[in-house]
């Protein structure tokens, strides 16, 4: 059986008959995809009105008596929670994993279409179980989105009666729906791509996703350990992680558990977790400028080789994130060591990012501009991740608003900055309409110029000392008055942002009916979703005949072709053979 | 965490390995064409998705379990706080029936080898037998297992007790999980089977692939099982 054969499986294609089957429990790839980005950005919208609450109460403290410390502590965790996991690992994955994956590769739909369909319900159910720990009495937890015991769990921390068996019941739901997507994506990159598609010749989309995948399957059981065992110390009274402790004047059940052993297993999960939404950014973004800058990627080579290096080297960093919880010198050595070396691969693919766009033919687009903004905010979180990786600068900063600059520079906005990029960019074939280019651009200045103002600020709030997690700072001494004013300003920016991502949701609602009819092509991109002869492409995507791959995924500017791209499916002509030829040195 | 590190690195030197394989180190942008030439040998001998599934799906499995026993390490000997040891590991003496309950799951494991042998050879009775030996075994182990939790309940060593209680349970518990779940596919191999309503490549295939899972459980359990003896 040849992996042709796995990529043209008529059998498995059930064509779908009615409105159910064809946009309820859909078993097509992109119906799903398209349910999995809708899901993820309904929460995530609930993810930023509870950080603009958030930003209410630290820019002006004392003005909203609605929220008391314990609903800051649950907008905090809630916060966190939804937008790592449930929006930007569901989003990347399950959204433009199950849309790219079969039409990059050139296949029909995945390899088990059934149980794709069952991952999207499985993952609505753990944002309905999240959700409902919204409504259940004494609230969401509010124990911050690591959920580190012995506080997850003691009485006193927000929700911890409901709330933290909803977080961990949910979470669980979340790893067993994403564990049938996943090995749904792998199979799919492996057995099914059509004739011609080597592994070498695959857009590195497809890289990121792929290997983020693999992260996560090999990840998310670190998260599925320590939350079983937390359940099991919260119900059953065992002590896996819970230490003797006097709690509210009385003593717990618990004794001699390892708090530790939770902040590693967290960790060991924690950490590549950052890898998984960044390597799909990474990804995508290199296809999205390599487009719009009509040239070929620089150093593609090096540039999936730098992808698997990262995924490796993402499991050996965890620690970094416990300098001060007490640890052998020696280990922090270790891991600030390794961190370091991280930061090689990394830097690669930025060169090669940006010697793609140098002397390229740059087309200014809204997508292009999305990806632009990456790699300037990338290089910006990138580099405060320097200070922090070394033990003895992380110290003193550790647990102010440092950290919380630096990470969501480096995994908050960064990759939000791709996401709205590639559904800029991907939207034309989804629908078969483009969005308003305008409202596009006032959304990127918005949002790019407004998260400046939100967080550069905030990496001197946390040189001066102030503290993350606090509700309110009170009269300390260290913390002058101006400090109070960049808050607020702080927090009428995030309002701002907030705002523009109103204007992305209308666009991308308006321009369903309205926007301009884009036909199969319109960034004249090589990869094959652009081939499809339908747009949006029709159930089982190719009509009758598996598209052939004769060349890799950036084929531009070419000399002596009609156009300035070449399609991956193109036969090859003497002439492109001859300019082909002459091997331009790329690599 | 060293056995995650070791887990780790050997997931490396397969995928390092499989790179190789794969000539990761191809310049994709020089040649045009399909190269079919290569490509067919490559691929008759690709295996069936749901193979690789399965093998994916195991590698996951894996890294679940070696998580678990990673923190089985780590809580055991936990590191003294300020000059303290935290001594409060007390050692679960493991009721004998665990020895009969291993040599139950090694049963069933030969059952669902007889029986993917005898399909390779033709022989659908001895197939049909041995498939429904391996799924009998499987239930009688679990049967056992609940028995040997009935036993340390009875004996006054709860979950909460101890900490080696509680790994206990919840490593026998996770791992009779596991093998509930295979045995819903293997419910399903068998109903299949027993109507004929399927083709022989796809009655082999869910067989051998049932095949797989149990030797793999086994492999599991021993490892467990050998854990909880030596600690």
């Amino acid at each position: 059986m040849s992996y042709v054969a796995i990529a043209d499986q008529h059998a498995h294609l059930h064509d779908p008959q009615t409105f159910i089957t064809k946009y309820v429990w859909s078993q097509d790839h992109k119906v799903i995809a398209i349910q999995y980005m809708a899901t993820a950005m309904a929460i995530g919208v609930v993810a930023i009105a509870l950080s603009i609450l958030m930003r209410l109460q630290l820019g002006f403290p004392g003005t909203f008596h609605f929220i008391n410390p314990s609903n800051y502590y649950q907008f905090v965790s809630m916060h966190g929670m939804i937008m790592v996991i449930y929006l930007l690992t569901a989003l990347f994955l399950g959204g433009f994993g199950n849309y790219l994956i079969p039409l990059m590769c050139g296949a029909r739909d995945m390899v088990f279409p059934y149980l794709n369909m069952l991952s999207y319900w499985v993952y609505l159910l753990a944002v309905l179980v999240l959700v409902a720990s919204f409504f259940v009495p004494g609230g969401p937890t509010g124990a911050g989105w690591t959920l580190y015991p012995p506080q997850a769990i003691l009485a006193g921390t927000p929700g911890a009666d409901w709330g933290i068996t909803l977080m961990l019941v949910s979470l669980v739901i979340f790893i067993v729906g994403f564990t049938m997507g996943g090995l749904n994506y792998v199979v799919t990159v492996l057995q099914a791509r059509c004739r011609g598609m080597t592994l070498m010749r695959m857009p590195l989309s497809i890289w990121g996703i792929f290997m983020a995948t693999i992260l996560a399957l090999l990840a998310f059981p670190a998260l599925l350990v320590s939350s079983i065992m937390m359940a099991l110390d919260n119900h059953l009274g065992t002590s896996f992680f819970m230490p003797a402790l006097v709690s509210l004047g009385q003593e717990t059940v618990h004794k001699g558990g390892s708090p530790l052993l939770f902040q590693h297993l967290f960790w060991f999960f924690g950490h590549p977790e950052v890898y998984i939404v960044a390597l799909p950014a990474f990804g995508i973004v290199s296809d999205l400028i390599s487009t719009h800058a009509r040239r070929h990627i620089f150093g593609y080579r090096m540039m999936v080789w730098a992808i698997l290096a990262i995924g490796i080297l993402s499991f050996v960093v965890w620690a970094h994130h416990m300098y001060v919880s007490g640890m052998n010198p020696y280990f922090g050595f270790f891991f600030a060591t390794t961190t370091l070396i991280i930061a090689i691969p990394t830097a690669l693919k930025v060169y090669n990012w940006v010697l793609t766009l140098w002397r390229g033919d740059v087309h200014l687009t809204v997508p292009m501009l999305f990806a632009i903004g990456f790699v300037f905010t990338f290089i910006n979180g990138g580099l405060t991740g320097l200070f922090l990786g070394n033990v003895t600068v992380d110290v003193p900063l550790s647990d102010t608003m440092f950290v919380v600059a630096h990470f969501h520079m480096v995994m908050g906005v960064s990759p939000v900055l791709v996401v709205c990029g590639a559904l800029y960019h991907w939207y034309p074939k989804m629908t078969g309409r483009m969005m308003d280019d305008r409202l596009g651009r006032l959304h990127f200045w918005l949002t790019l110029v407004g998260t400046y103002a939100i967080f550069l600020p905030m990496h001197y709030l946390g040189i001066l000392g102030v503290p993350r997690r606090y509700f309110a700072l009170g009269d300390t001494y260290f913390v002058p008055d101006s400090v109070h004013s960049m808050n607020a300003a702080i927090s009428i920016a995030a309002m701002i942002v907030a705002a523009a991502q109103l204007i992305f949701i209308f666009n991308m609602l308006w321009s369903l009916r309205h926007g301009k009819p884009a036909g199969g092509n319109p960034w004249r991109a090589t990869t094959l979703e652009w081939q499809t002869p339908e747009t949006p492409p029709r159930h089982g995507n190719w009509g009758p005949e598996l598209p052939v791959v004769y060349r890799w995924a950036y084929e531009y500017g070419a000399p002596g072709n009609r156009e300035d791209f070449v399609p991956q499916n193109e036969p090859p002509t003497t002439q492109t053979a001859v300019a082909v030829g002459h091997g331009r040195n790329v690599g | 965490m060293n056995l995650v590190v070791a887990t780790v690195a050997l997931v490396a030197g397969l995928l390092v390995w499989w790179m190789a394989a794969r000539r990761l180190t191809s310049r994709s942008w020089e040649g045009q064409g399909t190269f079919d030439g290569r490509d067919a040998a490559e691929l008759h001998s690709a295996p069936a998705p749901a193979r690789v599934g399965l093998w994916v799906l195991l590698a996951v499995v894996t890294s679940f379990f070696a998580l678990f026993m990673t923190a089985y390490f780590m809580r055991m000997s936990p590191e003294p706080v300020q000059g303290v040891g935290l001594r409060d590991w007390r050692p679960v003496a493991e009721p004998s029936i665990l020895w009969f309950n291993t040599l139950l799951l090694l049963a069933g494991s030969v059952g669902m080898q007889v029986a993917s042998t005898a399909l390779r050879r033709w022989r659908f009775t001895l197939a049909a037998w041995g498939l429904a030996a391996g799924g009998a075994f499987a239930l009688a182990f679990l049967l056992g297992q609940w028995f040997a939790w009935r036993q340390l309940h009875a004996a006054g060593l709860y979950a909460a007790a101890n900490p080696a209680n509680a790994f206990f349970f919840v490593l026998t518990g996770l791992h009779a999980l596991h093998l509930l779940g295979g045995l819903v596919v293997w419910a399903r191999a068998l109903t299949r089977m027993a109507r004929g309503r399927t083709t022989l490549e796809a009655v082999r295939l869910s067989v051998e692939l049932c095949t797989v899972y149990w030797h793999y459980l086994l492999a599991v359990w021993v490892v467990l099982f050998g854990l909880l003896l030596v600690t």
